[in-house]
């Protein structure tokens, strides 16, 4: 059995300054590593730079807004890179003409990317269903899609590359809103939008309670299988944006490619962010870091000769770090 | 302790001054339990009592602050349930902890296979399994998986194996809970058998009724403490459960509650329930509640209060029955259809179904009330804010402000702010299933006391506590439930300690005795 701690001693540790790092060990973490590249990587401090590290972020933090409410509820998204491609075979299918011809090159672009996210919600969605419908572990039920979906993208694509150069869609992916790259745009305002559902509105609350305690949550009322629903809805939504965001910077969509492995790296900026893989406790400014300090490890091993295989391995240990300090800070 | 001591009983196991505490709270205080060879004791007490840890530190499945164990004339010691098992003592438990993908013989023998030149030797361990069933009467392929049998059958597989592990102590744990009454019989002439090969058993159950069928001596636990041991034959079912509570039924002491000098006037009746039933728990429970009034739940655990409960409030499917509010018919699906129509339900087990414990107190006190606080999906902070500073100020929630994580507050004011929770949004019907459980005594008076005020006010409530008292004082009608069953109903000064304690014990046939 273990011992407790009386509270005063707790209560004590509190103010010492290891247990504040600990606290906001995300945000030091972050800054280490940029001041580390300010004096040791060259042409670090460049608009360059900034933008190819935050075009390269933008599509993982954009999936892990979604994976991020998620977890909040206590469950996972293993389907998001499977999602990401069947968005990505859809749009070029309706805007290309392959699926159905609409003359005006603007509207085709416009239902092309409309139709591609909804449908990817509407697997998200289903994912929900069979979460909250047979009580499947969202681990098992997210994993039918993430083996089916990249079928399902490849036979509506007839296992066919798409490859195209269509600036009227390639916006999202290439163009620049005030010298920002549009992708970084998006990324920033969805993580400002969750981070407000989740702090302000009832929607939030509510993810946070069933993450929190669902059975405590149910006997509250709360609707615990319709939110679960969205949740997961939501998450597909993200992942279909993201698609897009890939095969537009991509110029092509190969169903093979697009969002693969994504799960797992949204999965690591949400751990390394600080939300709580329970559930319960979530922060999606915290994915955003999260997803930042991967992609600066990474940055910062390239930059200085470090072969990608090493990144990765690095890239495992910030997460068993994240994990274990979660943990710290719990007990 | 007034212990029927039997001079020629050489005793098996014998426990002495056990106690545990779990982060500064005592679980057992100087428990002491003695089992003679070949005995079957009972071993009884109600939630928390303390049977549970008793038989943990026995099987070494957690360690003893203080104390000390003889087993079989020497110092006994288990560092866990396997060591405990190889030692003499074996644990049924009431679910079976048994694999039930392999087989019997696989079941039985699983830690101690017999082999023959490094290979198992299953022509050996099949015969072995077959003949330990066979004791019990019990002919069956032995090469089948486990779950193909039913639960009678896998309880008699968990005691072979106990017999084959050579076990002179065998502790079930209410193992008749999920048989029906031919098994029930089939295990007890198991349970004779066993005493007769010298095996001992220590038999926890919360059926008073088996325990005169089978069981040598009773040992009964209450708040951490061994109350009593006693022959059962010289024990009648009243002053189990008179011990069980923790009464003396020639002294009954007044107002040990904060309940008493009620003022509000009863109204008319706003909860029917008629005829419920779901599985076996609960089979056809009638009651009512009126506005205003204070309705006790009374019975042992096992008898089926928290589920009726649970049932009025849809958190749980009904089978069979009907419930009418305001003498409309009412039928609630889910929890949320119930909140709607004005009921809150306060769970017995606050950690698991009561407390968000990484949410504020003013998030969990807001949880029910949240769709009304909230407009167009954005949650108005100030109008919480207002709510959430009102009740911590009239229900005296300790904290440190709104914002505090509630897992950092004690046990009595989480349930407080748990009241206030339904309180918010300021509800007809108040179910409270053990409103005072586990939480210190001065919490528990100004809980009562906010009940008794409610209900003056006009708000109907229905209370389940394992506390008699709560149930005497705290009461302005009692139901008395018993293995699922309806058995009494009394109202005023019908309710007394010795009336709702013998249909607790007997039920039904109370009436005819008195």
């Amino acid at each position: 059995m273990t011992e407790t701690i009386s509270p005063k001693m707790t209560e004590a540790s509190r103010f010492d300054l290891v247990a504040l790092l600990t606290r906001h060990a995300t945000l030091v973490a972050l800054f280490a590593l940029i001041a580390f590249n300010v004096f040791f990587t060259n042409h670090f401090l460049s608009t360059q730079t900034l933008n190819v590290n935050l075009t390269q972020v933008a599509t993982i933090v954009i999936v892990g807004v979604g994976m991020t409410l998620v977890i909040a509820t206590g469950g996972i998204d293993l389907s998001v890179g499977s999602m990401m491609a069947i968005s990505g075979a859809i749009a070029p299918l309706i805007f290309l003409g392959t699926a159905v011809k609409i003359s005006e090159i603007h509207l085709a672009v416009a239902a092309g990317m409309i139709t591609a996210v909804l449908v990817a919600g509407a697997f998200g969605w289903f994912n929900g269903w069979l979460i909250t419908r047979f009580r499947i572990q969202p681990i098992i039920a997210t994993l039918v899609l993430f083996i089916a979906g990249r079928g399902i993208a490849q036979v509506s694509t007839n296992g066919n590359l798409q490859p195209f150069k269509l600036a009227q869609f390639q916006w999202i992916g290439l163009g620049r809103w005030f010298g920002v790259p549009v992708q970084v745009v998006i990324m920033v305002a969805l993580v400002a939008i969750a981070a407000w559902v989740l702090r302000r509105s009832l929607f939030g609350r509510q993810i946070l309670a069933i993450g929190g305690n669902e059975r405590a949550a149910r006997l509250a009322g709360i609707p615990v299988a319709s939110v679960k629903r969205w949740v997961y809805c939501i998450s597909g939504l993200c992942s279909g944006i993201a698609g897009l965001v890939v095969i537009a910077i991509n110029s092509s969509s190969d169903a093979n490619l697009v969002g693969l492995g994504m799960e797992l790296d949204a999965i690591a900026a949400v751990a390394v962010g600080g939300t709580l893989l329970s559930g319960g406790r979530a922060t999606v400014t915290g994915t955003l870091i999260g997803a930042l300090i991967i992609q600066l490890v990474r940055y910062t091993l390239l930059a200085n000769g470090v072969n990608d295989d090493v990144a990765k391995l690095v890239k495992a240990a910030l997460i068993v770090l994240a994990v274990w300090l979660q943990r710290q800070g719990r007990s | 302790m007034d212990s029927a001591e039997n001079p020629d009983r050489q005793n098996l196991l014998s426990m002495r001054n056990i106690s545990k505490a779990f982060a500064g709270i005592p679980a057992l205080s100087a428990a002491s339990l003695d089992v003679g060879q070949a005995e079957v004791h009972a071993l009884i007490g109600q939630n928390g009592a303390g049977k549970s840890t008793l038989i943990k530190i026995l099987t070494g499945y957690i360690g003893r602050d203080t104390g000390e164990i003889i087993f079989d004339g020497a110092s006994f010691e288990a560092r866990s349930p396997q060591d405990a098992q190889a030692k003499g003592i074996s644990t049924i438990y009431q679910e079976i902890n048994l694999v039930p993908y392999r087989s019997i013989t696989e079941n039985i023998c699983l830690g101690r296979e017999s082999r023959r030149f490094g290979l198992l030797d299953w022509n050996t361990m099949h015969e072995e399994a077959r003949q330990l069933m066979a004791r019990f009467n019990i002919d069956i392929d032995v090469r089948k998986p486990l779950l193909a049998f039913n639960t009678a059958t896998q309880q008699m597989v968990a005691i072979a194996r106990a017999i084959g592990f050579k076990a002179k102590l065998v502790i079930m744990d209410e193992p008749t809970s999920s048989l029906d009454e031919r098994e029930v019989a089939v295990l007890f002439e198991v349970i004779r058998q066993l005493k007769q090969s010298g095996i001992s058993v220590i038999f926890v159950s919360h059926k008073l009724d088996e325990l005169y069928e089978v069981c040598d001596r009773v040992t009964i636990m209450r708040d951490g403490r061994t109350v009593k041991t006693s022959d059962m034959k010289s024990i009648t079912k009243i002053e189990l459960v008179a011990s069980m509570l923790g009464r003396d039924i020639s002294q009954v002491s007044k107002h040990a509650t904060a309940f008493g000098g009620r003022k509000g006037k009863i109204g008319e009746v706003l909860l029917e329930a008629n005829g419920l039933n779901a599985g076996h728990k609960v089979q056809n429970v009638s009651l009512s509640v009126r506005r205003g009034e204070i309705v006790g739940l009374a019975g042992l655990l096992g008898a089926g209060r928290t589920e009726t409960a649970r049932l009025i409030f849809g958190a749980d499917r009904m089978h069979k029955g009907s419930l009418k509010l305001d003498e409309k018919p009412f039928i609630p699906a889910e929890p949320i259809d119930a909140i709607n129509k004005g009921i809150g339900f306060s769970s017995e087990d606050r950690k698991l179904e009561g407390i968000i414990p990484e949410m504020s107190v003013a998030e969990n006190m807001t949880l029910a009330l949240m769709p009304q606080l909230s407009k167009l999906g954005i949650v108005e902070e100030d109008q919480q804010r207002a709510i959430v500073e009102k009740f911590i100020a009239r229900l005296g929630v300790k904290c440190s402000g709104p914002g505090q994580r509630i897992r950092e507050l004690s046990g009595g004011n989480q349930q407080k702010v748990l009241l206030a929770r339904w309180l918010a949004m300021n509800p007809k019907l108040l179910v409270l299933d053990e409103p005072t459980r586990g939480i210190d005594v001065g919490a528990k008076a100004e809980i009562q006391t906010i009940i008794k005020e409610l209900a003056d006010q006009g708000l109907a409530v229905l209370m389940i506590s394992s506390e008699l008292e709560e149930v005497i004082e705290g009461s302005d009608r009692v139901f008395v439930l018993r293995e699922g069953h309806n058995v009494a109903e009394f109202s005023g000064k019908q309710i007394t300690e010795a009336a709702v304690m013998a249909a607790m014990a007997h039920g039904s046939d109370t009436e005819k005795r008195a």
